[in-house]
């Protein structure tokens, strides 16, 4: 039937039709930025690219004048190990947490009605009482992104388990299997693959918590650079570290999204490989 | 395909006339409407007053055109929208002025030095008592601020230097919370926080404060030398309504006052306690005298080399004379072929002889 929803693009054509927004984006930067430069050849509102390579060889190719050291390279490095400690702690702590939920209802009626308004406590809110109980050092940039993200995915988590069929939950108990066997051989096989499912969905949150613990106190980190230098209106850095930013959230969710597939071809199974 | 290109190109152009609206502002024009951006300050609350009791109405009217006074919550947004034109003035320190747009290539005039701070920034020490405690130590500190600029000066004064101390970037909102955490032993900051953390905690000891670099951090208002020169009845109608605030200040007016404090979230004996550390030029003539006095040019060469070391008089800069600056006593430094930053007089001293 000729109707557009029924219209498939070629594969070069979906190539083209895909780049398209980010060129027209690019052009549009382009114009506006020579628009403004052409009034003042000073203007840090919107550089060029030319400065953009300058910003990029300064930050992360020559060793800082101060300190020796490759900024870029140490803001990078910094910020993966905060997010990813963060996001490995809050994974542990959803399954600890979620599982039991979902499962038994004796803790779901305990906790669930707690669990389900302390998530929606927002984190920045409360600074001052995270600044005592973590203090301003590390502890408290992993313990933002894990008090953000924990909630996320527990809840979901919880919703997943008891999504979980009861039929399967009754034949393994007819097969003599305790509370403690079905939630290790039944409930924990079939949880993984949507706690990673969980961890991509949440991302995005986890990075937004870490750049602004990183505005709040830092000495690198991506987010640090962001708003230091933004004091004097770099944006010559700013951007491209927010393309960096955005290409490494990319990755990881293109990574966990692979990784899926890999360890559970059995839940992928079916599903579209886009 | 064709029309998809042609009607894409048109969207183009319209939509670049567009974004370049937004910076027309920078190009030199005569205005009756004015947009000027101000941030709560102890040295900046008079603007908000000025404002609120149509003080500033009453002289733009004077001289036929329109002020809008806008408040804004984020202090260094303010100076980049100055900056990128939002604005045609902005309350700022001196050493903002030279950093942001100056640094920027926006020629500013600094029309109005209204105070400079004597004590309202200073440097906090956990437990310890003088400030040659302080190496070794995390700071905290709003990293390439005044309070940096602060902290340099007093580490130079008892002979260490930034290698001593490890300088910790701290939002200026977060402050008074990360006093209280016990990995914070050594603070520079400024008022509010300062005077709420050496209030509530007994641990705190104010081992250097502004008092000891007077006349170094200056508040002024700072207006685009182009506009101001296509219209000179803003500088004008903007120095009158501030001195007629002044004067009901140094009356102390107690309403007045009572207003500032308020709107600045204080109550009256907060914000006179402010003021106490607050150098304020409440008479125009010694605003004159200050703008024209030898200090300042010799001020701002320290800023400028402070600026300059830390990499924030721009990336082009090859040393410290890149930006230049120019002095009302018709001094100069730096480079006389980029003078970005103007020290003037010739208002407030209108305003001194009362021809306004």
């Amino acid at each position: 039937m000729k109707r557009l929803m029924n219209l498939k693009p070629s594969k070069a054509t979906a190539v083209f039709l895909g780049l398209l927004p980010f060129f027209i984006a690019g052009m549009f930067y382009i114009i506006a930025s020579d628009i403004r430069l052409a009034e003042n050849p000073t203007d840090k509102l919107l550089p060029s690219l030319a400065s953009f390579s300058e910003a990029i060889d300064r930050m992360a190719l020559q060793p800082s004048k101060r300190t020796g050291e490759y900024l870029f390279l140490n803001d990078t490095s910094a910020s993966i190990q905060r997010l990813g400690l963060g996001i490995l702690i809050s994974a542990v702590l959803a399954m600890l947490i979620g599982i039991p939920l979902g499962f038994v209802p004796f803790v779901r009626a305990g906790f669930s009605p707690f669990v389900a308004a302390f998530s929606m406590v927002p984190p920045m809110a409360i600074l001052p009482i995270l600044f005592i109980v973590f203090g301003m050092g590390e502890l408290a940039k992993v313990g933002l992104i894990v008090i953000g993200v924990t909630p996320l995915i527990v809840r979901d988590l919880q919703q997943r388990v008891a999504e979980i069929p009861a039929e399967q939950i009754i034949k393994a108990q007819t097969l003599g299997g305790s509370t403690w066997t079905i939630v290790i051989r039944v409930i924990l096989p079939q949880i993984f693959p949507r706690l990673f499912d969980s961890v991509r969905l949440t991302l995005g949150t986890a990075w937004i918590f870490l750049i602004s613990a990183e505005a709040i106190a830092a000495t690198e980190g991506l987010g640090y650079r962001i708003f230091l230098v933004r004091r004097y209106m770099s944006m010559d850095v700013i951007l491209p570290y927010v393309a960096w930013i955005t290409f490494l959230a990319f990755l990881f969710d293109y990574l966990l999204k692979k990784i899926t597939y890999k360890m559970f071809p059995w839940y992928t199974a079916g599903k579209e490989n886009e | 395909m064709k029309h998809i290109f042609q009607s894409t190109s048109k969207l183009l152009v319209a939509t670049s006339l567009v974004m370049s609206l937004g910076a027309s502002s920078l190009l030199a024009e005569v205005k009756d409407k004015f947009e000027v951006s101000w941030t709560i300050y102890v040295g900046w609350m008079p603007w908000d007053y000025a404002q609120q009791k149509g003080i500033v109405d009453k002289w733009a009217k004077k001289y036929d055109i329109e002020i809008d006074l806008v408040q804004v919550n984020d202090y260094i947004e303010s100076i980049n929208q100055y900056t990128s034109g939002k604005f045609d003035g902005c309350t700022m320190t001196n050493m903002d002025a030279l950093t942001i747009p100056a640094a920027s290539g926006v020629d500013s005039t600094a029309l109005i030095m209204g105070d400079y701070s004597n004590g309202n920034d200073g440097i906090i020490l956990k437990d310890k008592k003088t400030l040659a405690d302080i190496k070794g130590q995390g700071v905290n500190i709003v990293e390439l601020s005044v309070s940096h600029y602060l902290l340099a000066r007093g580490l130079e004064s008892v002979g260490l230097s930034e290698k001593d101390v490890k300088v910790i970037n701290t939002s200026d909102a977060d402050m008074v919370a990360a006093y209280t955490s016990s990995e914070v032993t050594a603070m520079t900051t400024w008022n509010p926080q300062l005077s709420e953390i050496m209030s509530n905690n007994k641990s705190a000891h104010l081992v250097y404060d502004s008092s000891k670099t007077p006349g170094e951090i200056v508040d002024m208002l700072v207006i685009n030398t182009e506009t101001l020169k296509d219209n000179p009845k803003l500088g004008k109608a903007l120095t009158g309504a501030w001195f007629e605030v002044m004067e009901l200040m140094k009356k102390g007016d107690e309403k007045a006052l009572t207003f500032m404090a308020e709107a600045s979230g204080t109550d009256l004996a907060g914000y006179k306690s402010q003021l106490d550390s607050t150098m304020m030029f409440y008479t125009a003539s010694d605003a004159v005298k200050f703008a024209t006095s030898d200090e300042l040019p010799a001020t701002m060469k320290k800023v400028s080399e402070f600026s300059f070391d830390h990499g924030i008089l721009g990336d082009g800069a090859p040393d410290a004379n890149f930006i230049g600056m120019e002095f009302a006593n018709g001094k100069t430094f730096g480079d006389t072929k980029n003078i970005k930053l103007r020290f003037t007089d010739t208002y407030v001293k209108m305003a001194a002889d009362g021809k306004l």
